[in-house]
């Protein structure tokens, strides 16, 4: 075996009461698709920017193609050929695609030449992209096919992604796992971050897997199964969520006939939904993204008013009700976006409790908010939920994603709903934590709640839902029992208006077709 | 009552170089993503500091030189408060204002009505005599050459250059260019000095060239136009160019109006330039989802480095 790329060696960082990577050790072989594992907090995102040089390493050190590698900042990083896909991209809205990744480059060539460029490169790879095109204008997969594109463009020797697939469609996973696979046969090492187990089992070589900074195992991803992986980031088994067979109850929730057209042009207009959802039962709803999964939400939850008749809740016509009579009342929901709209960036995490929990919970009275009330409130929902945070008076912004989701999450199912409608719960949230996340819910439905659950994660879908049905381009399927429905049955029930982009993959692996 | 369109030209071009430069300088600063509100403050210092040095050594290139200095030390100030120590720049910047307005007037006593040598126009008299062209386009002072050179060249640099793009990069998003490794904080710095030095030249032009005089409070609002002008033509140097010349023409035509004594108020044609100004910018940007895309989008916000 030939020295590998990339060796790091008791690579150790600490910063203000945490040690964010304890003696961090791995190597990393040319063309090698490595994944990098751990729970939120784990270290993985420290080490990387260690790699890319946004960070300094306490003491350790790093080799790459058998010199000593210590990059000072990223732009010696992408010189020794380290290119690297962040989480949140790290794009311009207001530029093109060129100017975007003129950006990343070091010694970009002429405007022309470079457009030339990156239409060859983006079709060469399956990525077509329009270098004139405003960044602003894109999709979340076509925003990060040109930050891969950016580093495409450097012939790095290893790519570094940030958990590259969480704002992605099944579809356009797919297509980047076929540019990846191309990639690695080429000899470009990856290391891949992700949460996804199932992902990691398909595309990856090998695994390091980090626990509170510490390395604490190795693996093959292909060798050992999603549980065996998570149990080693976790260090104790998972529970699967689990809850005991009830019988359906009263009917909490229907909504019949309803169509609505899109707010703008970026819409979905929602056609003639009809959805039916009784006491201790979770409906799962599942669908690629933009299909009118928020615009489901919305009607539900009340942002958008309905005509009369459409949405009845324990018997009552709340179409024409707002959110917070809504809430009043226990319908309560939690939409998919957490910063900005389940929760105020800005605002404290109490101050967050009160905007959804002030009615149900009592938290304000005349007018008056009762901080004390609303401080316990927090608290219950940061100790029930385990939300890593300094206390209840950090700002939302400040908590990382999967904190923040159990954050909006606890604080809606501690206010005891009658029906909870949830839009991507565990999105962006560690192995373990998820499964508390739906464990919850679970355990809401268990205690005679109604739960409506829209996700694209089938699995999720697949494990707590007793009835599924699909979203598509604004219709809901029929519902159909969830216990046995196979993968392929459930791709039909999603399929049908997709045919573009099933076109497109069919493009991309001639050999499915022939 | 007869206007001369001639003088009245020229007076329009000399009156808005001012504005031009100060405004060409905030344009810069704003696409870095500062919000520097201190231009007003920063004119006047480039005003009292280029009149006392044309005043004690003579040299117009050396009092050009020094309003430059004077200004891009005040926002040095300002640099120093909101990128460094992160203060709002929205205060910093009224403060500069007042700071830059107290300190000029200290900096001025005794100096008002002082001598100070004429500036040679660059081009030879025989040219600037020819007809209507002569005086309209080869008459002006050197620093009028420059400010119109410098719309151009901050077009040029901003959109077609590396240093432009990075420029506007940081202007747009601080966070991402930061995780590219662009140097945020340094970059800013420069813009700030840039646009102090611009406003203090704007400043210095005025007392020393077209006011030939010091006087307490002489910028009288002009880098608040300057700021307004910025803002109205979307960022954009070729419309700040127009602006100016809008804001300048309107500002001598009114001076005309009032020496031929015609029947409006006084205090109405004093405030005209400042109006029309704003009322034609105004209209021309009200194309909001327009402007908004050109607008910087990290304009104003504090940039704190983490990880």
């Amino acid at each position: 075996m030939t020295a590998p790329l990339l060796d790091i060696r008791g690579l150790t960082k600490a910063y203000p009461g945490v040690i964010a990577n304890d003696d961090v050790s791995f190597a990393l072989q040319r063309g090698e698709v490595h994944a990098l594992l751990g729970e939120n907090g784990a270290g993985k995102s420290t080490l990387v920017k260690m790699i890319y040089g946004l960070v300094k390493p306490d003491s350790g050190a790093m080799v790459l193609n058998s010199a000593p590698y210590t990059p000072a900042e990223p732009r010696a990083a992408r010189q020794s050929g380290v290119a690297m896909v962040f989480q949140h991209f790290s794009l311009f809205e207001a530029l093109s695609v060129a100017e975007n990744i003129a950006l990343g480059m070091e010694n970009p060539p002429k405007p022309r030449d470079l457009s030339a460029r990156i239409r060859e490169v983006s079709h060469a790879y399956g990525l077509p992209l329009d270098p004139e095109s405003l960044v602003g204008d894109l999709s979340a997969g076509e925003r990060q096919r040109v930050e891969i594109i950016r580093c495409l463009l450097q012939d790095p020797q290893l790519l570094i992604m940030d958990e590259p697939t969480s704002v992605l469609t099944p579809q356009e996973v797919e297509i980047l796992f076929h540019t990846l696979r191309k990639l690695s046969a080429e000899g470009t090492a990856i290391l891949y971050i992700s949460h996804k187990l199932e992902e990691i089992r398909a595309l990856c070589d090998a695994a390091t897997i980090l626990r509170l900074g510490k390395v604490v195992g190795e693996c093959t991803p292909a060798d050992v199964s999603a549980a065996e992986m998570a149990e080693m980031m976790v260090g104790k088994s998972l529970a699967v969520p689990a809850r005991d067979a009830t019988e359906p109850g009263d009917t909490l929730l229907a909504v019949e006939n309803l169509s609505l057209p899109a707010v703008n042009a970026f819409g979905t207009s929602l056609k003639e939904i009809k959805l039916n959802l009784r006491a201790g039962e979770v409906l799962g709803i599942g669908g690629v993204a933009g299909n009118g999964q928020d615009e489901l939400l919305a009607v539900l939850s009340g942002e958008r008013r309905t005509p009369p008749g459409t949405v009845q809740f324990q018997g009552r016509d709340v179409g024409t009700e707002g959110p917070n009579t809504r809430r009043a009342g226990g319908l309560l929901s939690a939409p998919e976006e957490r910063l900005g709209h389940a929760a105020a960036p800005d605002m404290s995490l109490t101050e967050n409790a009160v905007l959804t929990g002030q009615s149900r919970k009592g938290l304000a009275k005349g007018g008056f908010i009762g901080w004390s009330r609303a401080r316990s409130f927090a608290d219950d929902i940061i100790a029930q939920f385990d939300v890593r945070t300094p206390g209840n008076a950090t700002a939302a912004r400040a908590l990382s994603g999967g904190n923040l989701q159990k954050f909006v999450i606890g604080r809606e199912i501690l206010q005891d709903p009658v029906v909870l409608v949830v839009n991507q719960p565990t999105w962006g949230v560690d192995a373990s934590a998820a499964a508390d996340i739906r464990q919850a819910l679970l355990n809401l439905a268990q205690n005679g709640a109604g739960v409506i659950v829209i996700s694209q994660d089938l699995d999720e879908l697949l494990e707590i839902s007793d009835r599924f049905c699909a979203l598509n381009e604004g219709r809901l399927s029929e519902p159909r029992p969830a216990r046995g429905l196979s993968m392929e049955e459930i791709g039909l029930m999603l399929g049908g208006a997709h045919g573009m982009a099933e076109a497109h993959l069919e493009e991309l692996h001639p050999e499915a077709n022939s | 009552m007869i206007i001369d369109p001639v003088t009245l030209i020229v007076a329009l071009v000399t009156i808005s170089t001012p504005v031009l430069l100060a405004a060409l300088g905030e344009l810069v600063v704003e696409k870095a993503g500062v919000l520097n509100l201190g231009v007003e403050g920063m004119m006047i210092m480039g005003a009292v500091c280029g009149f006392i040095v044309a005043n004690l050594t003579g040299s117009p290139t050396l009092a050009f030189l020094a309003g430059m200095a004077g200004a891009a030390a005040l926002s040095a100030i300002f640099a120093v408060l909101t990128q460094f120590l992160m203060s709002n720049q929205v205060a910093t910047g009224l403060a500069l204002t007042l700071f830059g307005l107290g300190l000029a007037a200290l900096l001025g006593v005794g100096y008002e009505g002082q001598p100070i040598p004429d500036v040679a126009k660059p081009l030879p008299e025989m040219l600037r005599t020819i007809p209507v062209i002569g005086p309209i386009f080869l008459g002006h002072d050197l620093v009028t050459y420059i400010a119109i050179f410098a719309v151009f060249a901050i077009w040029y640099v901003l959109k077609h250059t590396r240093l432009g793009l990075i420029i506007r990069a940081v202007g747009e998003s601080h966070d991402a260019a930061h995780a590219l490794g662009y140097k945020v904080i340094r970059i800013r710095f420069a813009a700030i000095l840039f646009g102090g030095a611009m406003a203090g030249l704007g400043g210095a032009f005025l007392s020393v060239v077209y006011v030939e005089n010091w006087v307490q409070g002489m910028t009288a609002g002009a880098g608040w136009i300057a700021l307004a002008l910025v803002v109205f033509a979307a960022w954009k140097p070729g419309r700040v160019l127009f602006g100016a010349w809008l804001f300048g023409g309107i500002a001598a035509l009114q001076l005309r109006l009032q020496a031929a004594e015609i029947g409006v108020p006084v205090a109405l044609l004093d405030a005209s330039p400042y109006l029309v100004t704003i009322i034609v910018l105004v209209i021309m940007s009200s194309d909001r989802a327009r402007t908004a895309l050109n607008a910087p989008a990290a304009l104003g916000k504090t940039f704190h480095a983490t990880g």
